[in-house]
This record gives C-alpha cells, structure tokens and sequence, in this order.
C-alpha cells in the first residue's frame, strides 16, 4: 500500500488545497442526499403499521445517532494518531469535530425523547442505551471544556487526546447496550451482516439520509478545520497570500 | 405519496405535533451548523485585513 497521503498529512498546505477541492462535492452530494431522504422519508415512506407516522423520526434519529458514535471514534483515532506520530493536523481535525459530535448527540437525543413520548408514553427513561448516550454527550462536553481550559496547545492536544481514547470505551458500551440489558429501546436498524427487517421503501430513505449526514459531518468538519489552519499557520507565507487573496476576492 | 392531501400530511396521523418538532430542531441545528464556521471564517478575515492595513498604514 502507498503510504505517502498519510505522510501530505502532517503538511497543513496539502491539506488546505485538496480539502478546498473536496468541500463543494461534499456539499453537494449532502445536499442531494438528505433533500432527498426528507422527501422520501417524510411524504412516500408508507407508515409503520404499530408506530403510525411517529416512526418518521427515525429517519433524523437514526443518522444523528451513527454520526455521533463514529465521530467519536474518529476523535479517538485523532487522538492516538496525534499521541504517536506527532501530527498536528490530528489535533485539528480533534478540536473542530468534537463540537459536531456533540450537536448530533445532543439532536439525536431530543429526537428520541420526541419519539419515546408518544411510542413508550415518556420522554425519558433510564435505560442503558439511553444513559449510555447522555454519556457520551458528557464526554464530549469534557473535551470541549479541556480543550478550552489549557492554554498552552500541546499540552491541550495530549489531554484532548488522552480523553478521547480512554473514552471510546463507551461506544462498545452504546452499541451492545441493547444486548446485553433488558431495554425499551429497539435494537439496530443497519447490520453489516443480516437484512434489514423492514421493507425497502421503509430503510432505502434512511440510507440516503445516513450517506448524507456522513457527507453533512465531513463538508462541516472541513469548512471548520481550514480555519483553525489558518489561524494556527497564520505565520506562514502561504498563508499570508491566500488571505491576501481571499480578501481581494471580496473586494 | 403515502398521504391523501397536504393537511393529511401535516397532521401526521395525530402525531404531527411530535414529527415537525423533531424535524424542526434537526434542520435547525444542521443549519446552526452550517452558519458557525461560514460566520467565523467571514470573522476572522475581517480581522486579518484589519491588522494589514495597520500594518501599511505605520
């Protein structure tokens, strides 16, 4: 395998150019997808004949869910990729997500307790995977504010770091929660290995919507990773002169 | 379509209330999303051509 994109990495100005290249196709194919998993979900998606038009949640619920738990992991890779090759842009890529993840928790639980209350008749119970999802917003919470608290950047990127991969412990913990404890919560919907056990129109929307969220997490992740590069390099030359042009660009 | 008319598709077989909130504070939120680092990006070139014209100025 060729390693050399992995080495571009570490160069702040390869990944500004190619990420420049990569964010409006990212934009768009967000775009596309989720107008089109709404479209789907919402209007043509025949109703769950238990759950009436209520299970048209899931195709927000669903997505937010997935995307908070990988972006989770994501951290933790980060995490171990900054801690062992030094790679400052590992730390970027830390710092801008952890803020996304914590949103798409935050959603993905609000539209579950929306759904709970007319499903289970309560917005909230303590429940393993639901507990277990409140703490992963936690922990997110906590790397935000350790972030912030440090003010010196290394040490800020080793205890983000650190946080990060010890705390990935909790997504085996979210995943199984449905296993292994007596739960309200219905288990996956996506397995790698069985079919789904809903019908088509039912879970082709939801895979359009979980491809667009992905496509969502990574046109905002750029967008706010190009900046922190920015700022961190602002004393570089290329960087001088792409500020230089973009503000002769606004006139 | 899976609805008979457009009011049939508000209403949400009585659960529309408990739908369009969730769909709301999604949209809402992805659109926060979007706006943040558009609004900081905007920021902090401003910022930057602040500071160069000082620079010139001195």
């Amino acid at each position: 395998m060729n390693w050399t994109w992995f080495h571009k990495l570490g160069s702040p100005k390869w990944f500004y150019g190619i990420s420049g290249k990569l964010l409006p196709w990212l934009s768009i194919a967000a775009v596309v997808l989720i107008g089109l998993g709404l479209v789907w979900g919402l209007a043509f998606a025949p109703p769950d004949y238990q759950q009436g038009n209520s299970f048209r949640i899931i195709y927000i619920h669903v997505p937010t869910a997935m995307l908070a738990q990988s972006c989770y992991v994501m951290l933790a890779v980060c995490g171990i990729v900054g801690l062992v090759w030094k790679m400052k842009l590992a730390d970027v890529a830390l710092q801008c997500a952890a803020p996304i993840g914590a949103w798409m928790t935050a959603v993905s639980l609000v539209t579950g307790a929306i759904w709970g209350k007319p499903t289970w008749g309560s917005w909230w119970v303590w429940d393993a995977r639901l507990t277990s999802m409140l703490i992963l917003l936690f922990l997110y919470f906590g790397l935000i504010a350790l972030g912030n608290a440090i003010s010196n950047r290394d040490s800020a990127a080793k205890a983000c770091a650190v946080l990060a991969i010890v705390g990935v412990i909790n997504i085996p913990i979210i995943k199984y929660s449905v296993e292994w404890w007596n739960t309200l919560h219905q288990g996956a919907t996506f397995t790698l290995t069985e079919k789904p056990a809903m019908p088509v129109e039912m879970w082709a929307p939801l895979l359009l919507m979980v491809l667009g969220f992905y496509c969502f997490f990574g046109a905002v992740l750029l967008m706010r990773m190009r900046l922190e590069v920015l700022k961190r390099e602002a004393r570089a030359s290329w960087v001088k002169a792409e500020v230089q042009s973009s503000l002769g660009a606004r006139g | 379509m899976s609805f008979a008319s457009f009011s049939d598709f508000l209403a949400m077989g009585h659960h529309g209330l408990y739908v369009w909130t969730a769909y709301g504070i999604c949209l809402a939120v992805l659109a926060l999303n979007v706006a943040v680092p558009i609004l900081a990006r905007k920021r902090y070139l401003q910022q930057e051509a602040r500071r160069l014209r000082r620079e010139t100025e001195k």
